[in-house]
């Protein structure tokens, strides 16, 4: 496997200028003739959608969901980040850049990063431009707020439901597309197989999930903009529906996954309340701005927050970072937390949570100014809770949040198979090993409106092969392979659901591969996760028919996929032996508890080739070279 | 606690359908509404009976997806989504009847499932500002009265869910429809375009068989956002404007432009 990252060359500032005129172009009136198939409505999917028809490529798109409006972008409370320095603040293209690579503790390409950070301005544009109604402040303009890991104001929100409002811009932009024929959208239709023609991704098979229906799909050019994998962890802040499979059955089909081990646990999510939980709920962590993270000083402490005294308090995100203070970075809040707890200092049933404290805020800047501010995540707080935060402090705990790896990308996104391309969380490119708040939004849209619509040009022009017909052998041969594959889960008639299986391997992948992890624990999982696979496949209890509206059996087939990829993830995270950003190795740490990297080993990019089922898979290495970046242990004391 | 439920079980769109009854046993009051659901699923598939089909996704409250009649009321008896009702809103013994969004534009694909597309074709037909990528000017070029930006704010918080429609005795779509309306005109970006945009989407609307509107303001009692019928009014000022500047309502040509 060759992988090949074509990072241009020349200064870091001027790559992405320089590379764009070496694009090669498709000619307007030829655009119409080129079918791209995307894979997801997410603010990467639709955007690339919007804009590519808008281009003049014939689009077709598909989601599970009801409608492309309800991918789980739409779920992003806190913001966006943009280098507008509208704040005067000191901030510039340079310093996102700079912020966003360490945050990413050094595991991210610099050429990709640099990019993210110079079309971050233009996203905030296009967004204003499509109506989109960010924060104002009286005088008319945009308003910011800081966010973990700047010590600028650079993050554009719209209240507490930033995501919302970008996707359904996204969503907007590409149903006027639809009106005008350029795009086709499927909703309620699942991905179960990309079909490569002479080595080039040149179609899908789609499962219609209302008729059951299987239909093979051609294209000159393929996007996953499918997400992220927190799901395999079962509770996760991620939609239910959100899943491995699009990337995974790629994978499968040549395309290197890279550095799955890259998990991100939030530090601000509602603790989980018992074994019925069927998910985990975020909280912006926008709400560091003003809440203050503590626990008591005294383990075992069960006295109500508001009868233990100051000075019975640990403000221990203060006490142990005082220059960032409550705004720490996600992992590091997050192991904090976790460290807290362990110590027996928990707060709320089980002690598994932390006290995020308004009430300094509140006596600061006034009630009213925390409602507006927050209302809707303190409402969305009582409705699950029962409990008043204006009156007592909520309570949180870390949960699996977001994921930094995916499938391999070269900088113009395509992954190593000629004509897929991956955006968005599904791929590993711009966030290394720890993402920033409000970058994720940023990296969606970046990909789709900005990055895509130039290089997928320069493939298409550049290609030789042509849109096969789906009457070919290659999409026979992978419709059976679906078609059969979903026959045999109807077939095992065994005693277990789905959800059994599902909450199993979460359990084992929460216990031996989360917010932290060593060798023993990782060689544990690799016993127990092929041993839960093989039961699946032999007590698997699926009801129904194939022709048919089944949920189940659409969640059998993902939680398959999960089954395989999470000892790959668990292989992954084994063979780095350091801490970095989301990945932290028991092992490797510093004596007060940080991130140990080992840069002379470790600085590379872990892409991971499938060999078939039943062989250990391999390991390729993309080395990170940094020219304008000097790397430094990451600190934010 | 125990609870009676009576469920909508319904094959599919041909199938007449009915109520059926189900026990929910040992139900803790933390758990969410859906939860509840999932628990009675497992044990009717552990004895080989079909699961309830219901929509749900992120299972927060923004995404629009579930939507379900509780007793009646759509998403139940608290003004937010199905996902985000939770047990404690229920009492031991209590009977809960489980139903789907009804409306005709709705029709049902199974059980609690049903088709919400229509919603899609209304946004596809106007619900936009007409601007490709690139070419934008600086986000701060324009000045937004913050007043009007709030305006446009709440009601861009509509989260397509259908509520508002299942809530309506004429299935109609106002409210949905005057939220989109509304956003895009108190922003001077979808200002350009106010008078095309509202003909087309209450055409829309029309077409796709949603009932009128009779001013019971059932919708924003329902509504999991919040959204006021107020724009319903500010909808129906700009549909009066623009059929006064545009004659006939069933507008379909390429229209005038600006206000």
């Amino acid at each position: 496997m060759i992988l090949d990252s074509k990072i241009p060359t020349g200064p870091l500032k001027d790559k992405w200028d320089k590379h764009r005129m070496n694009l090669k172009l498709v000619n307007p009136a030829n655009k119409r003739k080129y079918e791209v198939i995307i894979i997801g409505t997410g603010l990467a999917g639709a955007s690339s959608a919007a804009t590519l028809a808008e281009l003049g490529y014939s689009v077709k798109v598909f989601c599970f969901q009801d409608s492309p409006r309800r991918a789980h972008s739409i779920a992003a409370q806190g913001g966006i980040n943009a280098a507008k320095n509208y704040r005067n603040d000191g901030d510039s293209i340079h310093r996102l850049f700079y912020d966003t690579i360490k945050g990413g503790d050094f595991r991210a390409r610099e050429a990709n990063v640099y990019r993210l950070a110079q079309v971050s301005v233009n996203i905030i544009d296009q967004c204003v431009a499509q109506g989109v109604p960010f924060a104002r402040e009286y005088g008319g303009l945009l308003d910011n707020r800081s966010f973990g890991g700047a010590q600028v104001s650079r993050t554009f929100y719209a209240r507490g439901q930033t995501g919302q409002q970008l996707l359904v811009g996204a969503y907007q932009a590409m149903s006027r597309q639809i009106e005008l024929g350029k795009v086709q959208c499927f909703p309620r239709t699942e991905m179960l197989d990309l079909v490569l023609v002479n080595g080039h991704a040149k179609g899908v098979v789609i499962r219609d999930l209302v008729t059951g229906k299987i239909t093979s799909y051609s294209a000159d050019a393929v996007i996953l903009a499918s997400g992220g994998y927190g799901n395999l962890y079962y509770l996760a802040t991620y939609a239910k529906g959100s899943n491995v499979t699009a990337i995974w059955r790629a994978h499968k089909k040549g395309a290197a996954l890279a550095n799955p081990c890259y998990t991100q646990i939030h530090p601000t999510c509602i603790p989980v309340s018992g074994d019925h939980q069927s998910k985990l709920t975020l909280m912006s962590e926008s709400l560091r701005n003003d809440g203050r993270v503590w626990v008591p000083k005294k383990a075992g402490d069960t006295r109500v927050p508001s009868d233990i005294p100051e000075t019975e308090r640990d403000y221990f995100l203060e006490r142990k970072y005082p220059s960032f203070g409550n705004l720490a970075p996600r992992d590091i809040s997050s192991r904090a937390a976790k460290e807290a707890c362990d110590a027996g200092k928990g707060a709320g049933p089980g002690g598994k949570g932390v006290y995020l404290d308004f009430a300094d805020a509140i006596k600061r800047l006034s009630e009213k100014t925390v409602r507006e501010k927050y209302s809707n995540l303190f409402d969305m707080y009582e409705k699950i809770t029962g409990e008043n935060a204006y009156k007592t402090p909520m309570r949180i705990y870390p949960a699996i949040h977001y994921t930094m790896g995916g499938l391999w990308v070269d900088y113009n996104l395509m992954s190593n198979i000629p004509g897929l391309y991956v955006l968005g969380e599904a791929n590993f490119s711009d966030h290394g090993a720890n993402r920033l708040g409000a970058s994720a939004l940023m990296q969606g849209l970046a990909d789709g409106y900005f990055v895509v619509p130039y290089t997928i040009g320069d493939y298409l022009a550049g290609t030789k092969e042509v849109r096969p017909k789906t009457d070919s052998a290659e999409f026979k041969l992978a419709e059976e392979n679906v078609s059969s594959q979903i026959n045999t889960f109807l077939k095992i008639k065994g005693k277990r659901t789905p959800t059994s299986y599902h909450r199993e391997l979460g359990k084992i992948m929460w216990e031996k591969c989360g917010m932290a992890r060593d060798k023993a624990g990782l060689e544990e999982a690799l016993q127990q996760i092929p041993k839960l696979r093989e039961d699946f496949w032999q007590n698997l209890n699926v009801l129904g028919e194939s022709h048919d509206f089944n949920q189940s059996l659409e969640y059998a087939g993902r939680v398959a996929d999960y089954l395989e990829f999470g000892e790959l993830l668990v292989r992954d995270a084994l063979t780095r032996e350091e801490s970095c950003g989301g990945h932290f190795r028991s092992e490797y740490q510093y004596e007060d508890g940080e991130a140990k990297r080992n840069d002379d080993q470790y600085s590379y990019v872990a892409a991971w080739e499938y060999k078939g089922p039943g062989n250990a898979p391999e390991l390729h290495k993309e080395p990170l070279v940094y020219e304008e970046v000097k790397m430094s242990t990451r600190s934010y004391k | 606690m125990n609870l009676l439920l009576k469920v909508w079980r319904q094959k599919n769109a041909n199938d007449e359908g009915g109520l059926v009854d189900y026990e929910a046993k040992n139900i803790l009051p933390e758990m969410s509404f859906l939860e509840m659901i999932d628990v009675v699923n497992e044990e009717l598939m552990g004895r080989g009976e079909d699961p309830i089909a219901f929509d749900h996704d992120c299972r927060e409250g923004i995404c629009g997806t579930c939507s379900l009649v509780i007793n009646g009321n759509p998403h139940g008896p608290l003004q937010t989504t199905s996902c985000q009702l939770h047990m404690r809103s229920f009492e031991d013994g209590d009977l809960i009847v489980i139903e789907p969004f009804r409306a005709h534009a709705f029709p049902v694909i199974k059980d609690l499932v049903t088709n919400r597309s229509a919603f899609d074709r209304i946004i596809q037909s106007g619900g936009y500002v007409s601007v490709s990528t690139g070419g934008a000017p600086d986000a701060n070029a324009m000045p937004i009265p913050k007043t009007d930006s709030d305006m446009a704010f709440s009601a861009a918080e509509c989260i397509q869910c259908g509520a508002c429609v299942a809530a309506c005795k004429n299935a109609s779509a106002m409210l949905f429809v005057s939220a989109k309306v509304s956003h895009l005109a108190y922003l001077p970006q979808g200002r350009v375009e106010r008078e095309r945009r509202v003909l087309k989407m209450v055409a829309k609307m029309d077409e796709e068989g949603f009932g009128n509107c009779s001013n019971t303001y059932a919708c924003q009692a329902a509504c999991p956002k919040n959204i006021s019928v107020d724009y319903i009014a500010k909808m129906n000022r700009e549909y009066g404007v623009a059929v006064m500047k545009n004659g006939d309502a069933s507008f379909n040509s390429e229209g005038s432009e600006g206000v």
